[in-house]
């Protein structure tokens, strides 16, 4: 279930980082704010669950591609790690702009489908069964979309050679606004679905953002495959962890898999040598 | 004859030195004066930082973990009892060499990726500095850190450190040991390789500098004094807690570091004077605050990647340009 969240949000930071080769570090930001959204769609407008999952999926695109316009699109051409700064700068905003709007505190989104399945002798909450339904949908939806429509195959095209791509007459800017959409999109779409399950908070999104950056570089830059097994992977490693070793350091296996990996491997388990 | 023509040269550091001495004079209020030490403390961080970052170009996010480190290698040491002027060199030792063993594999990696992972390792000095609680305390931290032990100077007699002018001394005194180290550094071919790595690795390495040995110099040195600043500031607090090594400090030295200038020696103490000032002054804005820096920052990096010091710099090139312009 967890390894499901992971693994949508890492695939939404892999379009992002692995294709546009920006480090959108507010990633984790942005879906929780996907998460607020959807809360008070449903809370404030009596939205159903669908729909505000939906409705915050559009506005997160929205202000993905704003985001994408206004901070990224700059420093095109710089150094990484100015994108990089620029998105600290971008996550201390959206953070406190919760804060300010919404307050500090936790908040808890009614759940919709509060029964409990039983199948094979698993016990589920029906909700968590959704979240990996819906998971796996929106990965195999995703897959469609870059390999199969024209749009998708642009986005390919622009991951492949930038140069290239402008070339042949595909807009180079479209695409980036196009992707960071798609991105924001699906981390809407993680933080809506496992609301119901976890509270909602202004900080719930930081140490999400910095997983999916581990999830993204064990998964290889840009790697579709390798982001949902990422997930996949550092979901079990943590229920494993957290289960038998200790439950406090739950969130330091995978930094310190990170670490590891790197070492080994400067550029990521499945990644490409850079040159 | 020499020290005339060192003061006609630098008679603005002179001037500085001088003002920055008779300081305690000039101010009364506690609160203010505390905001000035902090200042010095939090210069003396950014400047470390700014080694890594602005001049080897680096960015290590790990920053406030090294500090930590520092602070509580402090904080144990002197409750154990150790005498403050042999517990802050160990733990400056200690967040140096802990910075060597986490360099080895970090600085392998380039970019974002050496972002990201000194930034995980950061976190988990946090979350550890947070469970273990029999030797840190966990979420309460380490109360009772005692205050650095009198200093005995000849000729002037005992230096006790109860007094805020006194706090203010020591972390003055650190502050300017920071300053002629990292000036000297910089300011050597030491100094210029490390630049030439931020400027093109590659580049860099095929002229035969070692770039993995001086990114590494270069975060250990940044650690080290990452850890010094760590440790006097346990002790003069009283009190840490794992806060003390939080994300949110590196952040906040990213923004002393950047609104200042990085890549110059002015622009990190600047930074850490000016940006705390004016938090002060905008009180009234509460959380609002932290949106407008978070806005500062990335304006800054996009049209003015050198800061306030580098926006000054340029300045000052045109007015003599029009200057020049004018009179030929």
């Amino acid at each position: 279930m967890l390894g499901s969240t992971y693994a949508i949000v890492a695939l939404g930071l892999t379009l992002v980082f692995g294709i546009l080769h920006i480090p959108n570090f507010a990633h984790g930001h942005l879906y929780m704010l996907g998460a607020y959204i959807s809360f008070f769609l449903m809370t404030l407008y009596g939205f159903g669950f669908w729909t505000a999952l939906v409705s915050s999926m559009v506005i997160l695109g929205l202000i993905g591609m704003l985001i994408e316009r206004i901070i990224y699109r700059p420093l095109q051409d710089k150094p990484h790690i100015n994108s990089f700064i620029s998105a600290i700068g971008a996550l201390i905003i959206l953070e406190t702009s919760v804060i300010v709007l919404w307050g500090p505190q936790g908040r808890r989104i009614p759940n919709p489908y509060p029964d409990i399945v039983e199948w094979l002798g698993i016990t589920m909450s029906y909700q968590r069964l959704l979240v990996i339904v819906t998971a796996i949908v929106l990965i195999v939806l995703l897959q469609v979309f870059i390999k199969k429509t024209t749009p998708g195959t642009t986005i390919e095209a622009v991951a492949q050679n930038r140069e290239g791509a402008m070339l042949v007459g595909i807009n180079v800017n479209w695409v980036s606004s196009l992707t960071f959409a798609i991105s924001t999109a699906t981390a809407a779409a993680a933080a809506s679905l496992v609301a119901p399950i976890f509270m909602i908070s202004p900080t719930m999104g930081a140490l999400l953002g910095m997983k999916a950056f581990v999830i993204v570089i064990l998964g290889g830059l840009g790697s579709i495959p390798g982001a949902i097994l990422g997930g996949y992977i550092l979901g079990i490693l943590e229920a494993i962890g957290g289960g038998y070793l200790s439950a406090a350091y739950k969130d330091v296996y995978a930094f310190g898999a990170l670490i590891l990996i790197l070492s080994i491997r400067p550029t990521g388990l499945f990644g490409k040598e850079v040159s | 004859m020499a020290t005339v023509q060192f003061l006609r040269q630098r008679w603005f550091y002179v001037l500085l030195l001088i003002l920055a001495l008779v300081l305690p004079w000039s101010i009364t209020n506690r609160y203010h004066f505390q905001i000035v030490i902090m200042g010095c403390l939090f210069s003396i961080a950014t400047l470390s930082m700014n080694l890594i970052l602005g001049y080897t170009g680096q960015a290590s996010l790990a920053h406030a973990g090294f500090f930590g480190i520092g602070a509580y290698g402090v904080a144990l040491l002197t409750k154990g009892g150790l005498s403050f002027w042999l517990a802050l060199p160990l733990s400056a030792l200690l967040a140096a060499a802990i910075g060597f063993l986490i360099g080895l594999p970090t600085l392998r990696s380039r970019g974002s990726y050496f972002a990201i992972s000194t930034m995980c390792f950061g976190v988990i000095i946090s979350i550890v500095a947070g469970n273990w609680i029999d030797f840190t305390g966990g979420y309460n931290g380490i109360v009772g850190i005692p205050l650095p032990n009198p200093l005995s100077i000849p000729l002037i007699g005992d230096l006790g450190f109860q007094t805020q002018a006194g706090q203010y001394y020591l972390v003055l005194a650190f502050l300017f040991l920071t300053l002629l180290i990292m000036h000297r550094l910089v300011n050597s071919l030491l100094g210029l390789s490390f630049m030439a790595i931020r400027n093109n690795e590659v580049l860099a390495g095929s002229v035969g500098i070692n770039t993995f040995a001086g990114k590494i110099l270069s975060f250990v040195v940044a650690n080290f004094f990452a850890g010094l600043a760590g440790g006097i500031y346990a002790s003069l607090m009283g009190t840490i807690s794992p806060s003390t090594a939080s994300l949110e400090l590196t952040f906040n030295w990213l923004i002393f570091l950047l609104l200042g200038g990085a890549a110059t020696l002015a622009g990190p103490i600047i930074g850490a004077f000016v940006i705390p000032v004016i938090m002060e002054y905008l009180q009234f804005l509460a959380e609002y605050r932290l949106i407008i820096f978070g806005a500062l920052l990335i304006v800054v990096i996009i049209y003015f990647p050198r800061g306030l010091m580098g926006g000054f710099t340029t300045l000052q090139q045109r007015v003599r340009g029009l200057y020049t312009q004018r009179r030929g």
